[in-house]
């Protein structure tokens, strides 16, 4: 394994906060405040991991183990995703569906976590997660699917199923007719990235009021450093997910390793700040709207791979 | 050029799903009305040899009539009807988007496994199974909503569907054919509007599915 390889999971790891930073200042600039400094989340972090945790007489080890396990998935996930143009430390022939169940696992047991507080708030969000991410699952998958076909189709030689090479291959090829797949693709990853990381069209994270909240409303028992787990565990997911749509779905290579890294350091912090916008300029779906947004994005990716398919398949008796 | 032609076909495609999802029918008319201004600018990018007069007339036709004139009929005939939404539909919205995915996969495997009989004359893969979805779509949208005026929409969608196949050979096919064609569709619309407008003053409703129950 190369050890240059190691940098870009690092770079997740250490700038993720960064981008939490950058939605506030959207948002804060939106609404004509100064808002918190960038850094603030670290700040928040290293507060969070000074304090003491507080466990309810009900909670059992899952409670302990969810924000780790959490968060410790999520940096697996870092593992396996491409960033610029180098490889990911680790890939392996079908390392996406590894990808998807990764964040799956991590949502899994902060839902568990959620319920074995008992607490009725934490299980009515922990149902609503699991209902939205069942729901953003396979139009995640079958976007994913759609961007492997073309890749495959791109370089003929042998069967790409990992996210390094989809990214390489992709990278490598011209874009050609291919980019109307590309679109549709990137905008269903999008709507997925929201529903994973809990923003706003989906769900709000700035909420106050226990009822309305999804994935906010699960945390609320978590305290110190539990909480601190949770908190950075979130800003990863953003990196991580939004370094799949960077890179795996519109990667831009200029031959420059540090170029190409600095792009797309760029290209991940204005994602944060579409977000940020997104957040300012429009407000929470209809809990009853959300599914159907959901469901377009997976008719947006299904379109996406039919075209893959049918484009194909209609061109090969001709040629 | 290529390009410009699948863009069309995959955003009529896009609204075909965007139609089935939505129940505001000032929406759906808008949509029908996007749908049917790029449909107008189809038949200039397909052309692949010259474009002439007649082509240019052709596309100004189709351009007014699916997406200016369609259009306000429907929203005139709404105004008098005094209807926002479409009423509790038969398949709810999720559901419809989803029976889109499918018909777009279905019209996509009948779209490679029944080539169009024209080898000769260059047409994008993904035309075919555009129009079948969108004619299919269409269709669906007629059976699985209660509201007069989105039936209206989902013939429009259909003719739309039918209009695509048209596109492809438009080289071949006379002119006349399409012009009644067309002139066909505005007086079912025109008609429509005004019998929606009627049904609606009779019985302060323009849902189907009580017309049933009627009684004399």
């Amino acid at each position: 394994m190369d050890l240059a390889t190691i940098v870009p999971p690092l770079l997740a790891l250490v700038l993720s906060p960064l981008l939490v930073g950058i939605i506030f200042r959207t948002k804060a600039i939106f609404a004509g405040r100064n808002g918190p400094p960038l850094a603030q989340i670290y700040y928040d972090l290293r507060k969070l991991m000074a304090k003491g945790a507080v466990y309810s007489d009900v909670t059992t080890w899952i409670f302990r183990a969810g924000p780790i396990v959490s968060l410790a998935s999520l940096i697996l996930a870092a593992f396996v995703v491409p960033f610029a143009t180098c490889a990911a430390p680790f890939h392996f022939q079908g390392d996406l569906v590894w990808f998807a169940y990764l964040l799956a696992v991590s949502r899994f047991i902060s839902v568990l976590a959620a319920l074995d507080t008992g607490s009725a708030f934490e299980g009515m969000g922990a149902s609503r997660d699991v209902l939205f991410s069942a729901l953003s699952e396979p139009a995640m998958l079958l976007g994913l699917a759609a961007v492997a076909r073309q890749a495959n189709g791109a370089t003929e030689a042998e069967l790409n199923l990992s996210l390094t090479g989809i990214h390489q291959a992709i990278a490598a090829a011209e874009w050609g007719g291919s980019w109307l797949v590309f679109v549709l693709v990137a905008v269903a990853l999008f709507v997925v990235f929201l529903a994973e990381n809990a923003r706003i069209p989906i769900d709000d994270p700035d909420t106050h009021l226990e009822l309305t909240m999804i994935h906010e409303v699960m945390s609320l028992d978590h305290g110190g450093p539990d909480l601190g787990l949770i908190v950075y565990a979130s800003a990863l997911r953003l990196w991580v997910f939004g370094a799949v749509i960077v890179d795996v779905v519109l990667p831009i290579s200029t031959g420059y390793v540090l170029l190409d890294v600095l792009w797309s350091v760029a290209a991940l912090f204005l994602l944060a700040v579409i977000v940020g916008v997104i957040e300012s300029v429009m407000a929470r779906l209809r809990m009853l709207r959300v599914p159907q947004l959901l469901v377009g994005a997976t008719t947006l990716s299904g379109v996406a791979l039919v075209l893959e398919y049918g484009g194909r398949l209609w061109i090969s008796p001709s040629n | 050029m290529d390009f410009a032609v699948e863009l069309i076909l995959v955003f009529v495609l896009l609204t075909d799903m965007t139609l089935l999802g939505t129940g505001r029918l000032a929406t759906s008319i808008w949509l029908s009305a996007v749908q049917g201004m790029a449909l107008g600018v189809l038949p200039l990018l397909v052309a692949e040899h010259e474009i002439t007069l007649r082509l240019v007339v052709f596309a100004a036709v189709v351009f007014t009539l699916k997406g200016i004139v369609f259009p306000r009929l429907l929203s005139r005939a709404a105004r008098m009807a005094d209807v926002k939404h479409e009423v509790e539909p038969i398949v709810g919205y999720s559901a419809s988007i989803l029976i889109g995915l499918v018909i777009v996969i279905l019209s996509a495997w009948v779209g490679a496994a029944f080539p169009l009989p024209i080898a000769h004359l260059p047409v994008s893969p993904v035309l075919l199974p555009t129009a079948l979805a969108t004619i299919l779509s269409g269709l669906f949208l007629i059976v699985s909503r209660r509201t007069a005026l989105t039936q209206v929409v989902g013939y429009l969608v259909l003719e739309n569907g039918i209009y695509i196949l048209g596109a492809a050979l438009a080289q071949e096919e006379p002119f006349l054919v399409e012009m009644g064609v067309l002139l066909d569709v505005f007086v079912a619309v025109f008609v429509m509007g005004i019998a929606i407008f009627h049904i609606s003053r009779e019985f302060d409703h323009i849902d189907v599915d009580q017309l049933t129950s009627l009684k004399d």
